[in-house]
C-alpha cells in the first residue's frame, strides 16, 4: 500500500445521546487512491465512523471522540470538518435530503459558491463535472423531477465540485432500485479508475464490493473484526455470515461444496468461480 | 385465491400505474414481485389488498369484487405492510398498537391480548406489551407492522419491500418467518429487489415493468434466466449466472453446488 490518505488509530467516537461508545477502537489506514468498502450489520458503526473521519462529529453533530484520525495530513480532531473543506466529500444514503435547489445547476454550482470561489472557478467545476460524469442531459431538468438513482448521481456529483481527495459514501445506493443502484456504482467505479479518489463506502452490495475493493473491513459492534482483499475477507465464509454480512453467492457454493466434502478454494468473483468450478 | 381481471390503474392526475394485468394467486402460494422504480410494484399490491380500486377491470379475493367490499372487510382476509413501517405506527405502547384494529373489530377484551402476545411471538418481537414502538430499531418496527397485521390472522399477506434498511442477518430472519406463516397455510405475497432470497424463498415470481407483467413463472426458472434478467434492467448475481451457465436446478447455493457435486461425480467415473 502506498502513502495513507486516511489514518485512524484507536478512535473511540459517541453522540451527545449514545449511553456508550458506538466506535470502541477503530484502527484503520487507507492507502491513497484506494478503496476500502465498510460492511456489517445496521448500527455496527459504519455511518459513525464516516461521520468522525468527515469531521461532522463532534463538530457538526454533538458527541464526543477520543483517538486520532489524519485525513490527508489534516489533523480532524483538531481542526473539524472546516479543515477539511475540499479534502473530504461525504454523500449519505438518502438523495431526497441532499438535492435541495431547483436546477441541477444549481445544485453543482452551491458547493463551491459556498467555498468562496470566484464565479468562473464555480463555472469551471461544474462545467468539469457535468463533462467526467457526463450530466449533460440533465442539465436543464428539475433535479426534484429525476429517479432516486438520478438524484444520487447528482449528490455525488455536487460533492465532487468541491475537488475532494477523500470522498465518503454512506449506504449510497440502500434506497435506490437496480438501475439506480447501478448508475451510482458505476459513476464511484469510473472515480477510483480515472480520478485517483480516495474512497470509503458503507455499502452492502457485496457482490459489487469484491469487483472493486482494495480492501474490506467487516465491523462489529463497535469495532473492525476482520480486515483484508476481498478474497481475503470473504473466503472465510461462515466468520462472515457470523457477523451478519452476505457472502458472495460463488462463496457460498464453495462452502456447501466443502460441507459436502469437496475440497475446493473459495473463490469471492465470478471469473475465479468459473476457474475454481471447472466451468 | 386472488384474481386480477384485466386490471388498470389511473392515480388521479398521474399517470398509468398499472396497465392490463390478469394474474390468479392461489391460496398459499408465496409470490414474489420484482421490478424497477416506477414498474407499479405497489399500485398493484395496494390493489390486491383493496387499498386502491381499479379504474378498470376486476381484482377478486375469495370471490369478493374488491370495488364493492368495504376496506374494513377485506382487511380480514388481506393484510397489507407498508415499505415504511414508521407510517404504520402511532400508538404509545406496542399492546396498543397491536391491539388498535383489534379492537376496533371489537374483539372481546379477552382475547386481545393473547393475540396480541401471538402475533408478537411469530415475528419474534419480545419486548415488554408496555414498551413504546417508536423507540425500537428499525427492523424491530417492521417486524412489529407486520405483527399488527397478523394479530387479525389474514389469510394472505402483502408486504411492500419489507427488506429496505434490514441488513442481511435480518433479511435472512424475516424470510424465515415468511416461510413460517406460508408453511401455516397463509398466501404471502412479497415485494422486493432481493432477487437471491427470492430464489430460495419463493415458489413464484412475478416480474412487473411499466405496469405490465413481463415474466410470471416459478422462481427458480425465471431467476436462472440470465438473458430475461440482462434484457430487462437487472444485474444477474453470480448466483444467478453460476446457475444458468451450470443448468442447475435454482439459483441458490444448495442447488448450484449439488449440481457441480453431480457433474465432478459424473466426471469421475
Amino acid at each position: 500500500m502506498g502513502p495513507s490518505s486516511v489514518v485512524v488509530k484507536d478512535l473511540y467516537a459517541r453522540y451527545a445521546v449514545s449511553e456508550s461508545w458506538v466506535l470502541k477502537g477503530v484502527n484503520l489506514a487507507v492507502g491513497r487512491g484506494s478503496m476500502l468498502v465498510l460492511m456489517g450489520p445496521s448500527g455496527c458503526g459504519k455511518s459513525t465512523l464516516l461521520y468522525a473521519i468527515a469531521g461532522l462529529l463532534p463538530w457538526v453533530v454533538p458527541g464526543e471522540v477520543k483517538g486520532e484520525i489524519v485525513v490527508e495530513g489534516v489533523d480532524v480532531a483538531r481542526s473539524g470538518y472546516r479543515g477539511l473543506a475540499g479534502v473530504v466529500g461525504i454523500v449519505y444514503q438518502n438523495p431526497e435530503m441532499q438535492v435541495v435547489t431547483r436546477s441541477v445547476y444549481e445544485e453543482l454550482a452551491m458547493a463551491p459558491e459556498n467555498l468562496g470561489l470566484p464565479k468562473e472557478e464555480v463555472m469551471r467545476r461544474v462545467e468539469w463535472v457535468v463533462e467526467a460524469l457526463d450530466l449533460e442531459r440533465y442539465l436543464n431538468r428539475d433535479p426534484q423531477s429525476l429517479s432516486g438513482g438520478e438524484k444520487q448521481l447528482i449528490a455525488i456529483a455536487s460533492v465532487l465540485t468541491m475537488r475532494p481527495r477523500v470522498l465518503l459514501l454512506d449506504e449510497p445506493t440502500s434506497m435506490l432500485d437496480h438501475k439506480g443502484a447501478r448508475l451510482v456504482l458505476e459513476t464511484v467505479e469510473q472515480l477510483k479508475r480515472e480520478h485517483g479518489l480516495t474512497i470509503i463506502a458503507a455499502e452492502h452490495r457485496v457482490e459489487w464490493a469484491v469487483e472493486v475493493a482494495d480492501r474490506v473491513a467487516v465491523m462489529s459492534d463497535g469495532a473492525i473484526v476482520m480486515e483484508g482483499s476481498p478474497e481475503e475477507v470473504f473466503s472465510r465464509v461462515e466468520d462472515v455470515e457470523r457477523y451478519g454480512v452476505r457472502p458472495p453467492g460463488a462463496a457460498e457454493v464453495a462452502y456447501e461444496l466443502r460441507r459436502r466434502g469437496f475440497e475446493v478454494c473459495v473463490p469471492v468473483r465470478l471469473r475465479e468461480a468459473f476457474e475454481v468450478f471447472g466451468l | 385465491m386472488i384474481r386480477l381481471e384485466g386490471v388498470r390503474f389511473r392515480y388521479p392526475r398521474g399517470p398509468e400505474a398499472v396497465r392490463g394485468v390478469t394474474l390468479s394467486i392461489e391460496d398459499g402460494e408465496f409470490v414474489g414481485v420484482v421490478g424497477h422504480s416506477g414498474a407499479g410494484k405497489t399500485t398493484l399490491a395496494k390493489l390486491i389488498a383493496g387499498l386502491l380500486k381499479p379504474s378498470e377491470g376486476r381484482v377478486l379475493v375469495d370471490g369478493m369484487d374488491t370495488r364493492f367490499v368495504p376496506a374494513s372487510a377485506l382487511a380480514r382476509k388481506v393484510g397489507y405492510v407498508f415499505q415504511n413501517p414508521e407510517a404504520m405506527l402511532f400508538s404509545a405502547t406496542i399492546l396498543d398498537e397491536v391491539a388498535f384494529a383489534l379492537r376496533n373489530f371489537g374483539f372481546p377484551p379477552s382475547e386481545v391480548e393473547g393475540r396480541v402476545r401471538a402475533a408478537l411471538e411469530k415475528v419474534d418481537l419480545r419486548k415488554p406489551l408496555s414498551a413504546s414502538p417508536h423507540a425500537l430499531s428499525f427492523g424491530e418496527k417492521r417486524r412489529l407492522a407486520i405483527a399488527c397485521i397478523l394479530a387479525m390472522d389474514p389469510s394472505v399477506v402483502v408486504l411492500d419491500e419489507p427488506t429496505t434498511g434490514l441488513d442481511y442477518a435480518r433479511c435472512l430472519s424475516l424470510f424465515e418467518t415468511l416461510r413460517k406463516l406460508n408453511e401455516e397455510g397463509r398466501t404471502v405475497i412479497v415485494i422486493t429487489h432481493d432477487t437471491d432470497l427470492l430464489a430460495r424463498f419463493a415458489e413464484r415470481v412475478v416480474v412487473l415493468e411499466a405496469g405490465a407483467v413481463v415474466r410470471d413463472g416459478p422462481s427458480r426458472e425465471v431467476l436462472s434466466d440470465v438473458e430475461f434478467l440482462r434484457g430487462h434492467g437487472f444485474t444477474p448475481t453470480q448466483l444467478q449466472v453460476l446457475a444458468s451457465r451450470l443448468g442447475a436446478p435454482a439459483p441458490t447455493p444448495s442447488a448450484v453446488a449439488e449440481t457441480l457435486a453431480r457433474a465432478w461425480a459424473r466426471r469421475a467415473r
